[in-house]
């Protein structure tokens, strides 16, 4: 029925006498949150706010009319030809083995990878424009993404929008660990929002309660997407993700006992108005036996993701019936036993840096495979900054103690300066085993004006990005047309059997040789005390000239001396 | 003619104050155990929020996060007063520079203006020869300078200098210098651009204080002179007539245990006659008019070109992110063959020569 209707719309159209009405470009905008009990007793909260728009800002047109979309990101997305932005800052670092796979990963500090139309001619000078309006829009440090930092990915960072070309020159990666994420980036990150802060679900996002988790990450990720199931014109998507851990301990008071107003200091009164759907998902696949959700809700649905299948209670707050009589919305999650297991996570990455002293030292970075029998390939990408020389003669990829031959390596080495190691591996991983990757480096003395002011703190090397088709053990939807929630369609999944997964790996922090800042001072004080005693005495003994001087006589010697001057005879 | 004066009085008072207001921010410590600086900035930057200054007019510098430090028991809060009344950092800050932004060369280049072409308009001070600033700085300081970061200082022969290049830049119409730290009156000595009044929480040889700790947060949260200020600005509102006057008022030696000391030769006006709101809050002059405007014809809409037929257009499909055979059968990537550089050339061309004088022509058959 679907393809009837859209062949007549087709011969519609192409009929000579086409009235065609100056219709504003159709927008959308869907807002969600999911709640995911983790098995540590902390709950993961994950908003997510979707705008898609059917216009063509790379056409000859100049948009101007915005309602939906944000006019700053718009006008970004125009002036310097992006094809897709992705942007997150986070604090603090994803436990895998502890919470499972986040739905959105993010590494700590900021991240931003950018894909550049085809249209672009300097490529490096847009970027660098790009990173300091996006600076300003966020309230972050981005202009410190200069050539130091960025790197070109080979193979990891594929597209995650529609389009064929991938020309990896048009690709410019970067990230700052180092950056904090605090209530001056998440201001204008609210501001994006068509209802902002005032009515929906972003009501909740208090940055009192935000801030006071164990992992907080906010997103933004622009790219094109299919319009509809043909395929045959693309639209623009705005996603925004506010991904949010909180704590047991801290901020649950130890009770395992978790409401939206514990974590949010906030009730739910009313849907954003100008949003077509306002779900909240709540993860109930351990029910009943786990926990007890209240206030009930009959709508349940089925969600395959990650690799699994799992149930989830759905409040819509479209619905006027959700917020029942007390018009205000406030679930409550009880637990009641705390058996059961998580389902192991089949990646997993971690990093740290080996050996002593302020000279050398060794990147160790370790990726899990804890499926029991599937190998699979995983694309490791390590960005290195060039004060840590590596010896890439010395790198070694280990699976079960036996060597493991990496069937692609790209190696961009670094610049002092100018830029930075660029590592890129494709590696296949053996069932149920570690792969361990090592490098060996030597540290480099900075120029003394290079130096932060604060040296001692250490410096700060990227996280590792692990990226990987992992083999699924329920099948995975690959329909990417039909309503679903969007929690589940943000990576485009196509084959069933296995499904897209990025890891970051915790940054690194070396401490560099830190020269003593107070020499300076102290060598001109010390030169000057030389140069004045040494020199000086030495001048007065080579020009100084002696006189023998008599002492006063006394008295009655000058009186006699007078009168023996008087008398014309020499004195005494 | 003693009417006329009076309503060239007023107009005068009218007209006598800029009609934008920008002004700049700054605290410039760093560490944890400088969580006062921070406090001290933020409480006036809320002040002057308050009265009316939006966000897009103030240039907030931060030199380190107190907020979101792991430190703080409290994260995304920065208190003035111990029992945690008030949270100046609030939700709705705008920082434009933090962290080592925070530098004295970007200080005066925004002061100057002379900042590159690709910095964002919320990191600009966008000031013209109607606005008038009012300029913050609180840290650690001594006798002529003020320390940035810990690492750096700024002397009070470059402020001035920078207040120079801003008059001739005609870049404020009246300029209020407030700065909170140890023998702050010695950054005030040296200026001599005209238009400026300045404020300093201690003189030359004395030391600015600090509050009072909090057992919980375990640092001292705000200075003495900044705790009092924003005291007197908390009976403020954009509507109340107090003038520079009461402001020299604020903190007395009893209060203070330093001397708070101001500058106003430079000033023009009568400070008794400057409000506290020509600089503090954002109260602009208004003009009405009996006039009517007509308004151009509205833009012609452009009317979308017809559609294709959506047969004619290709399928698009998304991109397989990890497509493994294609990484390895990747190339790598040919580097583009240069000519050999015009060094080398000569290089070679000069090696032929030697060679084809000393041992002759005749040899040159046997090359080609």
């Amino acid at each position: 029925k679907r393809q009837a209707i859209s062949l007549l719309a087709s011969q519609t159209s192409s009929a000579p006498e086409t009235v065609v009405t100056p219709s504003q470009p159709e927008d959308d905008f869907q807002e969600e949150l999911v709640i995911r009990p983790l098995h540590s007793g902390d709950i993961y909260a994950s908003f997510q706010f979707r705008t898609v728009w059917d216009t063509d800002f790379m056409g000859g047109k100049k948009v101007s009319h915005y309602r939906l979309f944000p006019k700053s990101l718009g006008q970004v997305i125009s002036k310097f030809s992006v094809r897709e932005l992705h942007i997150s800052f986070t604090q603090g670092y994803w436990r895998t083995m502890q919470w499972g796979q986040p739905f959105l990963p993010s590494p700590p500090g900021a991240e931003l990878w950018v894909w550049f139309q085809d249209t672009v001619t300097d490529v490096d000078g847009t970027w660098k424009e790009l990173t300091n309006v996006l600076s300003g829009i966020f309230c972050a440090s981005l202009n410190f993404i200069d050539s130091t930092n960025t790197v070109q990915p080979s193979a990891s960072f594929k597209p995650l929008g529609i389009g064929n070309v991938t020309d990896h020159r048009f690709l410019r990666y970067a990230t700052l660990p180092r950056e904090i994420v605090c209530t001056e980036n998440l201001t204008p990150w609210k501001k994006l929002l068509p209802c902002g802060s005032k009515a929906g679900l972003a009501v909740l996002m208090k940055s009192e309660k935000l801030f006071h988790s164990s992992f907080h990450s906010q997103a933004v990720h622009i790219r094109p997407v299919c319009q509809d199931w043909q395929c045959k014109s693309t639209s623009w998507e705005l996603r925004q993700t506010l991904n949010v851990v909180f704590d047991l301990h801290s901020s649950g008071q130890g009770k395992r006992e978790w409401s939206l107003f514990k974590m949010f200091s906030r009730t739910l009164t009313e849907a954003c108005p100008l949003a077509s759907s306002s779900k909240i998902y709540i993860d109930v696949t351990d029910n009943p036996q786990q926990f007890e959700l209240s206030p009930a809700t009959p709508l349940l649905s089925q969600a395959v993701v990650l690799g699994d299948r799992r149930t989830y209670s759905v409040y819509d707050l479209t619905q006027q019936a959700t917020f029942g009589s007390m018009r205000s919305l406030n679930m409550l999650l009880r637990w009641k036993s705390s058996d059961g297991d998580m389902m192991r996570p089949l990646l997993h990455g971690e990093r740290y840096v080996a050996g002593y002293g302020l000279q050398t030292g060794e990147i160790h970075t370790l990726m899990y495979n804890h499926h029991p029998y599937r190998a699979f390939p995983v694309l490791l990408l390590d960005t290195v900054p060039w004060y840590l020389r590596l010896y890439i003669h010395t790198l070694t990829v280990t699976s079960k103690g036996k060597d493991n031959k990496p069937s692609y390596i790209h190696y961009q080495p670094s610049k002092d300066r100018v830029r930075p190691h660029l590592l890129e591996m494709l590696v296949q991983l053996p069932p149920n085993s570690v792969t361990e990757v090592t490098v060996q480096f030597e540290r480099a003395l900075l120029k003394w004006t290079e130096y932060t002011p604060d040296p001692n703190h250490g410096f700060y090397v990227g996280s590792s990005v692990v990226s990987a088709l992992v083999p699924s053990v329920v099948a995975m939807d690959t329909n990417s047309t039909q309503e679903r929630p969007l929690f589940s369609s943000f990576f485009p999944s196509k084959e069933e059997s296995s499904y897209f997964v990025r890891i970051y790996t915790e940054p690194l922090l070396v401490n560099l040789p830190t020269p003593d800042f107070s020499m300076p001072y102290n060598v001109i004080c010390l030169t000057c005390t030389v140069v004045a005693v040494g020199y000086g005495s030495l001048y007065n003994l080579l020009t100084r000239t002696f006189q023998v001087e008599e002492p006063s006589p006394g008295l009655a010697k000058r009186l006699a001396n007078i009168i023996r001057k008087m008398r014309g005879v020499p004195p005494l | 003619r003693v009417t006329r004066k009076r309503s060239v009085d007023k107009a005068g008072q009218f007209f006598g104050s800029g009609h934008t207001n920008n002004w700049a921010v700054t605290c410039t410590s760093q560490f944890w155990f400088n969580y006062r600086h921070v406090a001290n900035t933020l409480s006036v930057y809320r002040s002057v929020k308050r009265l009316g200054i939006p966000d897009s007019h103030i240039v907030l510098m931060l030199a380190d996060d107190m907020a979101c430090n792991h430190r703080n028991p409290k994260p995304a809060t920065v208190f003035s007063h111990k029992n945690m009344e008030l949270n100046v950092y609030g939700d709705d800050v705008e920082v434009d520079y933090r962290g080592y932004e925070v530098t004295v060369e970007n200080f005066l280049r925004v002061l100057t203006g002379r900042l590159p072409p690709s910095t964002p308009r919320s990191k600009r001070l966008l000031s013209d020869d109607r606005s008038n600033i009012l300029i913050y700085l609180t840290g650690h300081g001594g006798n002529g300078f003020l320390k940035f970061q810990d690492s750096e200082e700024i002397s009070n022969v470059e402020l001035a200098d920078a207040f120079e290049q801003m008059w001739q830049k005609r870049r404020y119409n009246e300029l209020l210098f407030i700065i909170d730290t140890c023998q702050g009156a010695s950054m005030y000595e040296r200026f001599y651009s005209p238009n400026l009044m300045a404020l300093a929480s201690s003189q030359v040889g004395e030391d600015s204080l600090s509050h009072q700790p909090d057992l919980a947060i375990g640092v001292h949260l705000m200075d003495r002179y900044t705790f009092y200020l924003l005291e007197f600005l908390e009976d403020i509102h954009p509507a109340s007539t107090t003038n520079m006057n009461d402001l020299f008022k604020v903190c007395p030696k009893s209060q203070c245990v330093s001397t708070p000391g101001h500058r106003t030769d430079l000033f023009l006006r009568d400070p008794g006659s400057v409000l506290i709101t020509d600089f503090f809050g954002s109260v602009r002059k208004v003009e009405i008019t009996m006039e009517t405007i007509n308004l151009t014809s509205p833009v012609e809409q452009v009317e979308d070109k017809p559609v294709d037929g959506d047969l004619q257009r290709e399928t698009h499909s998304y991109v397989d992110q990890l497509p493994v055979s294609e990484i390895i059968h990747q190339k790598p990537k040919q580097k583009d063959w240069h000519p050999p550089d015009g060094f080398i050339l000569g290089l070679w061309t000069l090696i032929l020569l030697v060679f084809f004088k000393t041992y002759g022509v005749k040899h040159l058959k046997h090359i080609f």
